[in-house]
């Protein structure tokens, strides 16, 4: 019940992608690939959430994946609430989880 | 192209597409307007350019109708009669004497506003996943079956190493088949549908015999990969702490019940779910057109009761691409008709109109196959959270319909803020509607995106940082709770 031994997205569809580039998530750095969105560069990262909810501070990550749910919110570059899944990642983002509703209250 | 678009079609997926190709072939001058980056909508979600890939057809089917449309796509835009707006997300249309103006928001940042005007509108916007809650389903981990398909196709990532599908669908066999390919592990295929309610329906599925070629290329990739299926089964539980390392599945009866003693643990860092898809409506909806139950009604022209609104795709009810794909060409031909002062001719689409015929009829027979468990709500606990968004327990909303007398999701929703918060009720909708004893009907929504006030006001906005935080959405509320 493998999958395809040493299988990967990137192989499978023969990518040759652009240079990698460093971007940050709560300081810490990560590589990305161009193109991507922070939602797929952190989960090619092994990062599932980056969220705590306003309420009980639960973790949250990608749910739709398409944009509708905004359970994927994150604080990009100083800005918070942006969909994680849509926004595409660019050298020297300073990704950052969002705590609430990512504004100091 | 500084001449006014005569057709705004909204949504670049198969019926968009099939759309602006129908309609441009008949001279009429189209804007395609899409919130995605690049064209295909959710089917045809292609790997952005930057990845490089060279086969991007190894995640996909129908790849020689998509190199078609996007070959067809590339002659209309450089002849000057297709102008392809990409990350546009349509907030508004607008309905005036002088035609109808779109109204969208740039790039993925969403605060800037721009918009187009035209004679008339194709409504393509396809659809979105319906999720039942469970559980342990708001663990990260837990993604949409159609998200995991769109990170992996547009981003080409997994979500983890070891995958269960689960949910009920078609959706999940290239779901399930996809993630295989890609290199998870995908521990159990599991499906809550009786297969031998497909045997039963297969006078009507059997009138499609290309559909049954793809099912049993499916059945047949699923061997391949080793994908273990459960038939009759459902997820009862998600399990983990701060991510998801394992899920309880369990066998159903007749009923849709869970069978006692049949629960087992499997492990897995990942749980592909999805209960069937519910067209995007918000924008019909505001123009004033019919829907009919969750999707928008349209006649045999695909178009709305709203004159110079067409509408195609799932945005008019589930049934695939290829059903989209149809009904987009018939909706094109049809509004570059009557763009041009001429009555449509019918005998012009007639072979769309045989395919939308037998595939509307193929998906009315699997959409009775494929249904969640009929007691699913039997394994919420009290404090399974009902709407994500507001953190809402399943308690809660109890509490509301059974103490308090709610008797719609209206009052549920104001005495729990179930659906208040920035999905506006989209994910959690169909379970407040079964928890309440209501039908499910559309989210409600006055526009479909959050939108920000400085573009509400019709000025730049300069000093706003994107949508407010939900306790203070400017259109969080449905126009009809104050
Ligand atoms: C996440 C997801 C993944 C899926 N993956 C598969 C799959 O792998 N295989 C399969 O057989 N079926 C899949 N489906 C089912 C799929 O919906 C149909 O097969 C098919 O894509 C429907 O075509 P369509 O043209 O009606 O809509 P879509 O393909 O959904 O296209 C609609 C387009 O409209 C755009 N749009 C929507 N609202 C707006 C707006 N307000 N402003 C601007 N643009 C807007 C969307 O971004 C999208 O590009 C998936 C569905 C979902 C939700
Ligand atoms: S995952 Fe749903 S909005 Fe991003």
């Amino acid at each position: 019940m493998r999958g395809e031994r040493n299988m990967n997205p990137l192989k499978l569809t023969d990518a040759r992608p652009g240079p990698a580039f460093t971007v940050t998530l709560d300081g810490r750095e990560i590589t990305a690939l161009p193109g991507q969105t922070v939602a797929a560069a952190l989960w090619a990262a092994g990062v599932t959430s980056w969220r705590g909810t306003r309420g009980a501070g639960r973790p949250r990550g990608v749910f739709c994946g398409i944009g509708v749910c905004f359970d994927c919110l994150v604080s990009l570059n100083g800005r918070p609430n942006q969909r994680a899944c849509l926004v595409p990642v660019r050298p020297g983002d300073a990704i950052r989880t969002q705590e609430g509703t990512g504004h100091d209250d | 192209m500084t001449d006014r678009p005569r057709l705004a079609v909204i949504g670049a997926g198969p019926a968009g597409l099939a759309a602006t190709l129908a309609a441009a072939a008949a001279g009429v001058r189209v804007a395609l307007v899409d919130s995605a980056p690049e064209a295909g909508g959710q089917f045809y979600r292609q790997p952005a350019p930057g990845l490089g890939a060279r086969r991007p057809q190894a995640l996909h089917h129908g790849w020689r109708t998509w190199r078609r449309l996007r070959e067809g796509l590339g002659r209309q835009i450089t002849a000057g009669r297709v102008t392809h707006l990409t990350d546009h997300h349509v907030w508004y249309v607008e309905r005036h004497s002088a035609g109808f103006t779109v109204h969208a928001l740039l790039g993925p940042l969403q605060e800037d506003g721009v918009t187009v005007d035209a004679d008339a509108v194709v409504l393509a916007t396809g659809g979105y996943e319906k999720v039942l809650p469970f559980p342990g389903w708001t663990l990260p981990g837990v993604v949409t079956a159609g998200g995991a398909q769109a990170l992996l196709k547009g981003g080409l990532v997994l979500p983890g190493r070891t995958a269960v599908v689960a949910g009920t669908g078609p959706l999940l066999l290239p779901v399930a088949t996809g993630l295989a390919a890609a290199g998870a592990h995908v521990a159990a295929l599991v499906e809550s549908a009786d297969p031998k309610a497909l045997v039963r329906r297969s006078r009507a599925l059997a009138s499609l015999p290309v559909k049954l070629a793809e099912g049993a290329g499916y059945a047949a990739r699923l061997l391949r990969h080793r994908v273990p299926v459960l038939a009759r089964h459902t997820v009862v539980e998600a399990h983990g702490d701060e991510r998801l390392d394992a899920v309880t599945v369990a066998a159903l009866d007749a009923e849709g019940r869970v069978r006692p003693g049949t629960r087992r643990r499997i492990a897995c860092d990942t749980l592909a779910v999805g209960h069937g898809m519910l067209p995007h409506t918000d924008l019909a909806a505001t123009l004033g057109c019919r829907l009919d139950g969750v999707a928008v009604r349209v006649d045999d022209e695909q178009r709305t009761d709203v004159p110079g609104v067409w509408a195609a795709g799932e945005a008019t009810g589930i049934g695939g691409a290829d059903l989209a794909l149809a009904e987009g060409h018939i909706a094109g031909r049809s509004a570059a008709a009557r763009l041009t002062g001429r009555q449509p001719d019918p005998r012009t689409w007639a072979g769309a109109a045989r395919s939308r015929a037998a595939l509307r009829g193929f998906f009315a027979a699997l959409d009775s196959v494929y249904a969640p468990p009929a007691h699913w709500a039997e394994q919420l606990t009290d404090d399974t959270l009902i709407c994500r968004c507001e953190e809402v327990p399943v308690h809660a909303v109890r509490t509301a319909v059974g103490e308090l007398g709610a008797g719609d999701v209206r009052t549920v929703k104001l005495l729990t803020r179930a659906g208040m918060g920035w999905c506006q009720g989209r994910m959690c909708g169909p379970a407040v509607a079964a928890l309440t004893g209501c039908p499910q009907t559309p989210a409600r929504t006055p526009f479909a995106r959050p939108v920000p006030l400085g573009v509400l006001a019709g000025q730049a906005p300069d000093t706003q940082t994107g949508p407010p935080p939900p306790d203070n959405p400017p259109d969080g509320k449905d126009p009809h709770d104050d």
